[in-house]
């Protein structure tokens, strides 16, 4: 029996998920607006600090918005596709984990897959606007090394995001309780890692590099970007982020042996 | 072939006693109980059989099953099922499982019945001609045609049902669980699952466990049934055996008219109630009603009862599956 591909069985998973979204279409694209004024508006507090202080210790209007749209584009990435894991105790509290577990596919491929949150793609819009006037008028010069280091970014960026869900899913292994401080890992670093992380001094640094790599695909990167280095290892740092996932990968491992189901 | 030996599952619960002293007391001292929802669970299962796991609420019998799919890793003991241990071969083992359960759906709520069952070959990688013949036995056999097209959240239980079995069966699966697959059903659509169940697995050779309350789910789907209780096997045998031991006494209801002394009666009779009464033992003219439990064959008490009175109706019951099961609990206490 030949084995239909991951990739095909998420295609008909997203064709399934906007068939759904079909049935409500004003809700949805309300939602959508609603995702968007609020990036907007985040937009704008950096457009009115910046008019009224011209720099944050050193990076220029248009260098902060570079920081920002692409933070927000890794968010909204991870958000609309890795929405199932950022819901992760309504999948546990309903049951529907048991059915992903009698199911052969790999379970965090399925609860990624079981939920595409397309209203998220607001604050995608919101980025993609931010990007269409921080590159002309950032006065860089996007030969393919930037442009490179610009993908690695928002890509590794949003694979980071998705980590940190997936460790927010581990801990829902144990409890369903008190989970709002993972926020902090999460929509707390899509507000203020709109800003480069060097602005807040050392100790937000060293958190931001080691406990979640943040830093890894967001100054660092920043830098080689707008040219304050040449270093290749600023280049290629978001791709070191990445070894973050190891770690989420085993906890994950261990939340599924320590999953306790639902009653019934 | 299922294999489960000495297998063990706890769960740690909190507990707190109600008020707001206590809860306010379990902010800061969480207190936990270990409940044992297996505690010792062996026994083998055949390929092609049809077994019937029953027990009361609670007693372990969808921790059983949830280990048997890979669900829940078991704290101790083995589970081998056609050669994989489930919860480390998950994805090996599940994709020759079927498992309904009958408090949840498989179904994606807001698409229609064709859509879900398009994503679940996906999923299992089923082959597309085998996946058409299979839908089309199945919608015929389950006459879902008019269903296919409607989403899931629009159909009746009982249509919905018949959707999820269709759907736990579209990779021909060779080991199917079902749990509690006719609650809430009504008496047309229970029929209809049974039946299906039954020519599914003389067909095919499916392997079927049932967990169910539904005791007329187990008699006319099973032969074999295992009993659990607070997490232990307690019985494990032919339904006809258990049946033979723990039918008990069987009932006599009889109506007559006229009057009639009823203290002396046959071996093996007694007298439970007269007019709906304990006690009373002797009536005079009019018409009464009469109910005795006996032992063996009813023609002898059927026999003095005609002699005595004027008969106008008479009834034996044999005990039934529902009794027997409540005499088996009771047995073994759970």
């Amino acid at each position: 029996m030949k084995k239909i591909s991951n990739l095909t069985v998420y295609r008909k998973f997203l064709s399934i998920h906007l068939r759904s979204l079909m049935q409500y279409k004003a809700s949805f694209i309300m939602t959508l607006l609603g995702q968007f004024s609020g990036a907007f508006s985040a937009f704008l507090t950096i457009y009115f600090l910046l008019r009224r202080f011209g720099t944050v210790e050193g990076y220029t209007y248009q260098e902060v918005l570079l920081c920002f749209a692409s933070i927000y584009m890794a968010f909204s990435l991870a958000e609309t596709f890795a929405r199932g894991l950022d819901r992760f105790p309504a999948v546990i509290g309903n049951g529907e984990f048991d059915r992903i577990l009698v199911r052969p596919r790999n379970e965090i491929f399925q609860v990624i897959a079981s939920k595409t949150e397309l209203t998220r793609l607001g604050r995608l819009l919101q980025a993609i606007v931010t990007f269409c006037y921080a590159i002309p008028a950032s006065g860089i010069d996007f030969t393919p090394d930037k442009i490179l280091c610009l993908v690695l970014m928002v890509v590794c960026g949003a694979l980071v995001f998705v980590g940190v869900f997936v460790i927010f899913a581990f801990i829902c292994f144990f409890t369903l309780e008190g989970l709002e401080f993972m926020n902090i890992l999460t929509d707390g670093v899509r507000e203020h890692g709109s800003y480069p992380f060097d602005i807040y001094g050392k100790e937000i640094m060293t958190v931001m590099t080691f406990v979640v790599p943040y830093t890894l695909v967001q100054v660092y990167p920043l830098h080689y970007l707008i040219g304050r280095t040449d270093s290749l290892l600023n280049l290629f740092a978001p791709l070191l982020a990445l070894v973050f996932l190891i770690p989420c990968a085993l906890l994950w491992k261990l939340g599924v042996r320590h999953y306790k189901s639902t009653g019934s | 072939m299922i294999r489960l030996s000495h297998i063990k599952k706890s769960f740690r619960v909190s507990r707190r006693a109600g008020g707001i002293k206590n809860a306010v007391g379990s902010f800061f001292r969480r207190q936990y109980d270990t409940v044992e929802a297996l505690a010792d669970i062996s026994f083998e299962i055949g390929d092609g059989e049809m077994v019937g796991y029953i027990g009361p609420n609670g007693a372990g019998k969808s921790s059983t099953v949830k280990v048997m799919s890979g669900i829940l890793t078991p704290d101790s003991g083995e589970c081998v099922i056609n050669g994989r241990v489930p919860w480390k071969q998950r994805k090996e083992h599940v994709s020759e499982l079927g498992v309904v359960f009958g408090q949840r759906s498989a179904l994606w709520w807001d698409v229609p019945v064709a859509d879900s069952f398009e994503l679940l070959q996906a999923i299992y990688s089923v082959d597309p001609i085998e996946y058409r013949r299979n839908l089309d036995r199945l919608t015929e056999m389950l006459d879902l045609s008019q269903l296919l097209q409607t989403p899931t959240r629009q159909l009746s239980l009982g249509q919905r049902m018949r959707c999820e079995i269709a759907a736990a069966l579209i990779h021909s699966p060779k080991i199917l669980f079902l749990d509690e697959p006719t609650i809430g059903l009504d008496a047309v659509s229970k029929i209809a699952v049974r039946d299906f169940v039954a020519d599914l697995n003389r067909e095919r050779g499916t392997t079927v466990i049932l967990t169910t309350h539904d005791m007329q789910d187990i008699e006319a789907l099973t032969k074999r049934i295992i009993l659990i209780g607070r997490g232990r096997i307690l019985l494990d045998g032919q339904l006809s055996d258990l049946r033979h031991r723990f039918e008990g006494r069987r009932r006599l209801t009889a109506e007559f008219t006229g009057s009639a002394d009823l203290t002396a009666l046959p071996e093996g009779a007694s007298l439970l109630t007269l007019d709906g009464r304990e006690g009373l033992s002797a009536v005079s003219d009019g018409s009464h009603r009469a109910v005795f439990a006996i032992d063996g064959s009813p023609s002898a008490l059927i026999s003095l009862l005609s002699g005595k009175t004027e008969l106008t109706d008479i009834a034996v019951e044999s005990t039934s599956i529902d009794e027997i099961v409540v005499n088996m609990y009771r047995e073994y206490g759970v």
